[in-house]
Order: structure tokens, then sequence, then C-alpha cells
């Protein structure tokens, strides 16, 4: 999923203090199941700003809209007949979300109600952890299964650097060393001669570096 | 002189707290009528969203009465309420609202004393912090 972190409510009131209607518009998708943009956070956000409002002497009106998906434009045109009567609206989803609304709606003002964090899952309920960089060529079963261009800090391809120090990162103690996981998995596995193959420079051209990515599907597109 | 009259809103647990409130009554004592008492079957069913209404509906306090944390009826409700009314403490005080405002305590069912006493310990402090709201 992807993973992202509410804004400091300071900020959002602050991007939004020269509206006095506001719709807050929540996503189904990700950030639901991350606990971050879903209907809950829709209501919960509302009210918060209602009550800074409220303590600060001043009136504000603020609907609440959850949609299916912020990513898809069938769904962000659900909101189409609603999205006239405010004057702004915050977006919880992800980063795609706010883009995506403002593109279906020129005229409107936008505003990101969460910071996008990265692709990842669940380790428990609670804590969420980064394990796709979307690099655009998967490698992960060269390594275990486990990917080092995500979660190596320096996306080492050819073993641990000599940050690596008991299992963990320099970074931070909080962060396992990626390369100690595949070693020991690799072991495990009776493989960990497959790692003495050289894997050469990665080409970065299917990731970000090759600028802006878009897919087409000859197989679904109309 | 300030006549200043709290509004508090109590979520009380069903099978602690409520039962403390009963024990309370046995006593002949009665919480004020400025404390409206809001039963749940479990403290730990309390979302952020639930903590925070009362404040946008004009309360000028909030508290959860809930089990000790060593004798929950389910064993981790009162676990889960007290990391909500702290991430709801948070929240207020980002918009500059005394967090001191919510509170929680942790009662059993034989405590009709500290029920009662809960109470007015809320509606001291929230007393001396004043209305939450402009009037």
């Amino acid at each position: 999923m992807i993973v992202a972190e509410p804004k400091p409510i300071k900020e959002i009131l602050e991007m939004v203090s020269d509206f006095s209607k506001i719709l807050v518009v929540g996503c189904k998708g990700c950030v639901t199941v991350c606990n971050v943009g879903g209907s809950k956070e829709v209501s919960i956000l509302a009210s918060t700003l209602k009550i800074a409002r409220k303590k600060n002497g001043q009136g504000i009106e603020v609907g609440e809209y959850t949609l299916e998906r912020q990513c898809d434009p069938e769904y962000v045109d659900e909101i189409r007949d609603i999205i006239s009567d405010y004057e702004a609206v915050i977006s919880i989803a992800c980063g795609v979300g706010p883009q995506f609304l403002s593109e279906k709606y020129p005229g409107s003002r936008i505003f990101p109600g969460v910071n996008t964090k990265f692709m990842g899952g669940a380790e428990e309920h609670g804590i969420w952890s980064e394990r796709c960089a979307g690099c655009g060529t998967c490698v992960v079963h060269y390594f275990g299964g486990l990917c080092p261009i995500a979660r190596c800090s320096k996306s080492l391809l050819n073993g641990p650097c000599g940050g690596s120090s008991s299992g963990k990162c320099e970074i931070s103690q909080e962060v396992d060393c990626i390369w100690d996981v595949i070693v020991r998995k690799m072991m495990e596995q009776g493989r960990l001669d497959e790692l003495i193959e050289f894997k050469p420079p990665k080409s970065w051209v299917t990731a970000r570096d090759g600028g802006p990515r878009r897919m087409i599907r000859e197989d679904l597109v109309k | 002189m300030n006549d200043f009259k709290p509004q508090i809103i109590a979520f009380c647990c069903s099978n602690c707290a409520s039962s403390a409130a009963n024990v309370a009554e046995g006593m002949n004592k009665t919480l004020p009528d400025n404390v409206k008492i809001i039963h749940v079957p479990c403290t730990g069913r309390l979302e952020v969203l639930h903590l925070l209404k009362p404040f946008e509906e004009g309360a000028d306090g909030v508290y959860v009465a809930g089990c000790q944390e060593d004798s929950c009826r389910y064993v981790n409700g009162i676990t889960k309420a007290a990391k909500r009314v702290a991430h709801v403490r948070k929240i207020i005080e980002e918009i500059s609202i005394e967090p001191e405002r919510i509170q929680l305590f942790n009662l059993s069912a034989a405590k009709g004393q500290e029920f009662v006493e809960a109470a007015y310990v809320m509606i001291d402090k929230i007393t001396g912090l004043g209305p939450v709201l402009p009037a």
C-alpha cells in the first residue's frame, strides 16, 4: 500500500485560513488501510477543523466525502455535483488524490491533508515500513525475495557497506541492514553462492530517473 | 465571582464505572448535573472521533472512566482507551486547547466514592481552565 501520515493540523489550518466552506475528501484505498485518509479520518479532520475555528471565534462549514478511490477518474467524478458548493477541498488521499482532483476540477482550490511517505506494508497494527521503491525492474528474486533497492540505505546490489554493524544499518539502530538479512536468508536456503555473481550497475531508466512514468496496456484501452 | 459552570462529558465503562455509579448511588452520592454520562460497553470501543465530538458540540472537558489496567473485562479495552485519550490530547494541543481537558480514570466496580470524586476532580480542573470556546 501507499503509506502516508497526517499533515500537522496547524499547517492545514494555515493552508485553508482564507476559506470558510471546506470539503474534506477521503479515499477508501491505501490511506484507509494505513488509517490516515479513510472515512474515519475524514470525520476526525472535519471535527478538528470545526473545533479550531470555533476556538478562534470563526465560523466554518465542513463537508465530508470519502471516494472509493481518488486515483480513478470515474470515482473522482462522484463529487462533481457538490464540489462547487465549497471554496476549498482538502484531500487526505496520497499525493495522487489532490492531483487527480485538481485535474478533474480545474476551478477548485485543492489542498493536501497528508504527507505521502512510501510504498510499504504493515509490520503489525500501527507500524508500517518501506518495501518497494518503484524502480520499474524488480530484482528481489536475486536476493532471497528481499529488495536492496528499497531497503538498503545506499541501494547496494553487491553486498553490505562498512556501515553494517550487528545486523543494523548505520543510519539507525531501528533499521535492519537488509544485506545482513539477505545473507542470512540465502545461507538458510543454501544459496549463498548465488550472491557471488556480480550484479552490474542497475539501469535506472525504468525508475524515476527516466522522468515521469506512464504505462499503457493495449489490451485494456478503449 | 466566577459563575462558569463547565459542561463535562464522561464516557463510562458499563462493567466497572457504571457499577461504581450504582455503588455511589447507594451511598447517596450523586454526580453534579453538568457532568453528562455516556455508558459504553467497553472503553476500548471509544474512537478518537467519539472523544473529539463533545468539544465540537461545546463541551469544556471530557473524561473516560474505565477499568483498572490489570482487570479489564475485555483484557485490553482500557489500554486502547488510554492510547486514544493520549492521541486526542495531542490533537487538541495542536489547536491550542489545553490537553488536560481530557482525562482518563481507572476505576473498579466497588469504587463508588472514587467515581464521584473523578467528576469533581474534572469540574475543579476545567473550572480553573475556563470555557474552551469563546462565549
